[in-house]
């Protein structure tokens, strides 16, 4: 079931949007949450558009327009989103307005733009299409699942064309929340120095990120998908892992680069070190959540890192760190775990 | 009737989220949803809402609410006609 | 790819019962589940009827096995989950790849709002178990690991054709021989944010609700959950007791005309249905009954009335809405529809639209108004129109 990815666009906590060079001036943060860094959207999207879309919206449609662009498609055969939080900021403060108004009139736009599908119907709207539409709101596998059924239409043949979007916002609200649950590090730390704080905790994160899936190879191709598992609450890593490998015919040997979901918590990361020292052993590997934060849509940054370096054959020092020997990247393997529920793997090579 | 017309145009920008459209953008007697201001009957709604919460008027349909946000002016004037019997 | 998909088990709760035998009996009995807001606190209970399922939380609890802390979202599902999954055989079955594909689109948003109402106060106060499983995905893990399915779990939520997505994705999961046993539907309890929500869209109709009447005038929301259990014809044959039918079409498009609002001409839920008639290799013709997303709304009852005419005409089958009983279950309307048609193919039956006293005059068909035993039914096709122009039609056919 593989897929060649067109156009990967993102916008992230990294300058990641609409700039050529490839992360080699890293975003520095001395924060316990990480926040997009937006451009300015009336030059994305229509400005009549524009004043009721809250910041997922805004990131996530001006981020699949400008894939679409960048791919050269108008319209897509499908439109299919994976966001575990949905539309936070709007459902915040609908439910806020009830509980302070005691259920009197409160805005129904904020309602409306609330639910989960917000992001997919919104861009269907945009440019008129009126093809397959899904949203999946699976937790820490939503970007994953998306990307599976993407895959499975373009197995179908009942797409060509396919654009799938992986997104999550931070609220002030959903941080404090998400904060006494005990999620982040106590104190601000620098992202840049993540791995080196040993400390309890992560950092909060959010972003949104594109792709253009096809099922035609052409010369502009980034890189293709070969294919995405996830597992849930699974026994032991090193078997889902050996059995994924030996599902995709690929040997360890094969893979040149692990990119890992480490996010500074030493208990969180703890298996990534397990599999490393056995199914993993001897293959060089990058974090990415030093850039991007934890989220649970957090992969979908990892697989445009991903599409990039091998369409560049090339890694940014803030990733290789000066420990990736030079050689021609072919196969990249994706290894992510979200608070242990579910684990995923994505395997993207060179087209 | 000035006065209440001016504060209007500025709950109205408030309460749509027109950020880039200031008082003097709108006509006293411009069409509301048909003006160019891309008003659409979510915007029915919310301004069903508006009356509601600052002037404590309730309008129970959306047919009800266009006529009577046809312009700022027929909103003022339905203001002024409800506080009238109410005194 | 194109390996049938049966369907072996169903299980349900809603307004008119709290499993498939008590839904059964409602329907032919004609007994609708809206009524005066019992058991959500809410200040619309005077004039906003709805259709809650027929029990407390604490009762839901003692019959879920969850809770009663847990959102009442989870609760409902865990009941309508076992009740597919017991009553389809397939546990029995060793060495099976199972899936567990919900839908929902208030996840434990009733439990948020207990929250919210004490750290919008202050930061540092909410119990922080009411806000743990707010996700949608929380609801359908905790129910996942009750059924004991783990090979695949997900959610979806796309507004009202939700289920009908998950039932979707699940048929193509096994088709694609990713899975052999797929448990699909969803469920949503009734909540303060919904109920605030669709009233702010003044579309809360505060007498019972009308689907396809000239007169009609809104919905009433309701509660539930409802679901299939769907497998592979290799495991359908390793079953004692032949298959309830098999879903032979599914089709998912997008009106793409407004966030809130259905096109005039129906484009959507026209896209949808012919989209699954096509898929089924079926002609409009021998569709013998179609369960209608019938919400009772201006706005739905028109453009999906538009649809039927566009698409059928002159061959209008028998339809109604069964909204009339549950009112409107959101995301798990679908799930709740699905259980309901597969019942009507299973038993030969077709369930009246309550309250149509004066038929649309746009159209020139009619929703049955009274129930009615069809022995002959072959093919039933169930609709779904959501926010955001997400539409999603499913169609069932006897084997």
């Amino acid at each position: 079931m593989k897929a060649y990815i067109r156009s990967a666009i993102a916008i992230s906590p990294q300058k990641t949007f609409n700039n050529p060079a490839f992360l080699d001036d890293p975003a520095a943060y001395r924060d316990t949450r990480l926040t997009s860094i937006e451009p300015d959207y009336s030059e994305a999207i229509d400005p009549k558009s524009i004043r009721r879309m809250s910041r997922i919206i805004k990131m996530s449609v001006a981020s699949a327009l400008a894939c679409l662009k960048d791919a050269g498609i108008a319209s897509p055969d499908a439109i299919v989103t994976g966001t575990a939080y949905g539309c936070l900021e709007d459902t915040g403060i609908f439910l806020s307005n009830i509980i302070q108004e005691n259920e009197e009139p409160v805005t129904p736009v904020a309602f409306v733009q609330s639910t989960h599908n917000t992001i997919g119907a919104q861009l269907a709207l945009l440019i008129k299409c009126s093809r397959y539409n899904n949203t999946f709101v699976s937790g820490g596998a939503s970007f994953e699942n998306a990307l599976l059924d993407a895959l499975l239409l373009l197995a179908e043949n009942k797409a060509a064309n396919i654009l799938v979007g992986g997104m999550d916002e931070i609220t002030d609200m959903s941080h404090a929340v998400l904060s006494r649950l005990g999620l982040y590090k106590r104190q601000p730390v620098s992202n840049l120095e993540l791995f080196n704080e040993n400390s309890k905790g992560t950092i909060n994160g959010e972003g949104a990120a594109f792709f253009l899936l096809t099922n035609t190879s052409s010369p502009n191709d980034l890189a293709c998908i070969d294919a995405v598992a996830t597992f849930y609450k699974p026994d032991a890593a090193t078997e889902f892992i050996s059995s994924f490998l030996v599902s995709t015919s690929i040997k360890d040997s094969d893979i040149d680069l692990l990119i890992l979901g480490n996010n500074g918590d030493p208990k969180n990361d703890a298996i990534y070190s397990q599999v490393q020292q056995s199914v993993f052993n001897g293959i060089p590997s990058i974090n990415y959540k030093h850039l991007c934060g934890e989220y649970p849509t957090s992969t979908s940054f990892a697989a445009w890192l991903a599409a990039n370096i091998i369409r560049k054959n090339s890694i940014p020092a803030i990733l290789a760190q000066g420990k990736i020997p030079k050689k021609k990247i072919n196969k990249i393997l994706i290894y992510n775990h979200y608070q242990n529920i579910y684990h995923s793997l994505m395997l993207l090579s060179s087209c | 009737m000035d006065q209440l017309i001016a504060d209007l145009k500025g709950q109205i920008a408030v309460q749509l989220k027109l950020k880039n459209i200031k008082r003097e953008d709108i006509g006293d007697d411009q069409p509301l949803f048909a003006g160019g201001l891309g008003l659409d009957s979510l915007d029915v709604l919310e301004l069903i809402v508006l009356m509601k919460q600052q002037y404590k008027l309730r309008i129970s349909n959306p047919e009800d609410g266009l006529k009577v946000f046809r312009s700022v002016r027929t909103m003022a004037e339905f203001i002024t006609a409800s506080r009238g019997q109410n005194t | 790819m194109n390996d049938p998909v049966f369907v072996v088990g169903v299980g349900v709760i809603s307004g008119i019962g709290n499993n498939v035998a008590e839904c059964l009996h409602a329907l032919v009995e004609g007994k609708t589940g809206i009524d005066k807001i019992k058991y959500l606190k809410t200040n619309h209970s005077d004039l906003l009827p709805a259709a809650e399922v027929k029990l407390s939380n604490d009762e839901l609890s003692a019959i879920s096995g969850l809770g009663p802390a847990v959102s009442r979202t989870a609760m409902l599902s865990r009941i309508a989950a076992q009740e597919a999954w017991d009553n389809s055989g397939v546990e029995n079955i060793p060495s099976l790849r199972t899936g567990f594909v919900s839908a929902s689109t208030t996840g434990g948003i009733d439990k948020t709002e207990e929250f919210l109402t004490h750290f919008l106060t202050d930061n540092s106060k909410g119990k922080l178990r009411d806000i743990i499983n707010h996700e949608c995905n929380s609801i359908t893990t905790m129910v996942a690991e009750k059924l004991g399915i783990c090979h695949h779990i997900s959610t979806i939520s796309t507004a009202c054709s939700s289920s009908a997505n998950a039932i979707m994705y699940g048929a193509r999961l096994i088709r694609h021989n990713i899975l052999d046993a797929v448990v699909a539907g969803g469920t949503d309890a009734l909540t303060r944010f919904t109920l605030n929500g669709f009233n702010t869209l003044l579309v809360l109709d505060g007498e019972y609700c009308r689907p396809f009447d000239e007169n009609r005038n809104g919905l009433n929301l309701g509660e539930g959950a409802g679901y299939l259990v769907l497998v592979s014809e290799r495991v359908a044959s390793l079953l004692e007791r032949d298959p309830y039918c098999a879903l032979t079409g599914y089709f998912n498009a997008n009106d793409a005309y407004h966030q809130t609002s259905t096109s005039t001409d129906g484009d959507g839920p026209y896209l949808a249905m012919s989209g699954a008639l096509e898929m089924s290799g079926l002609q409009p013709q021998e569709i013998d009954y179609i369960n209608l997303h019938g919400t009772g709304t201006q706005n739905n009852d028109s453009s999906e009335g538009a649809a039927i005419q566009r698409l059928f005409h002159p061959h209008y089958p028998k339809m109604s809405s069964t909204k009339s009983f549950t009112g409107h279950t959101l995301g798990a309307s679908a799930g709740v529809e699905a259980v309901f048609s597969v019942l009507a193919l299973h038993h030969g039956i077709i369930y009246p639209n309550l309250r149509l006293q004066t038929p649309m005059s746009a159209f020139p068909f009619v929703p049955e108004t009274a129930f009615s035993r069809q022995p002959g039914l072959k093919h039933v096709l169930s609709n779904s129109v959501g926010f955001g122009g997400n539409c999603s039609s499913l169609t069932f056919s006897k084997l």
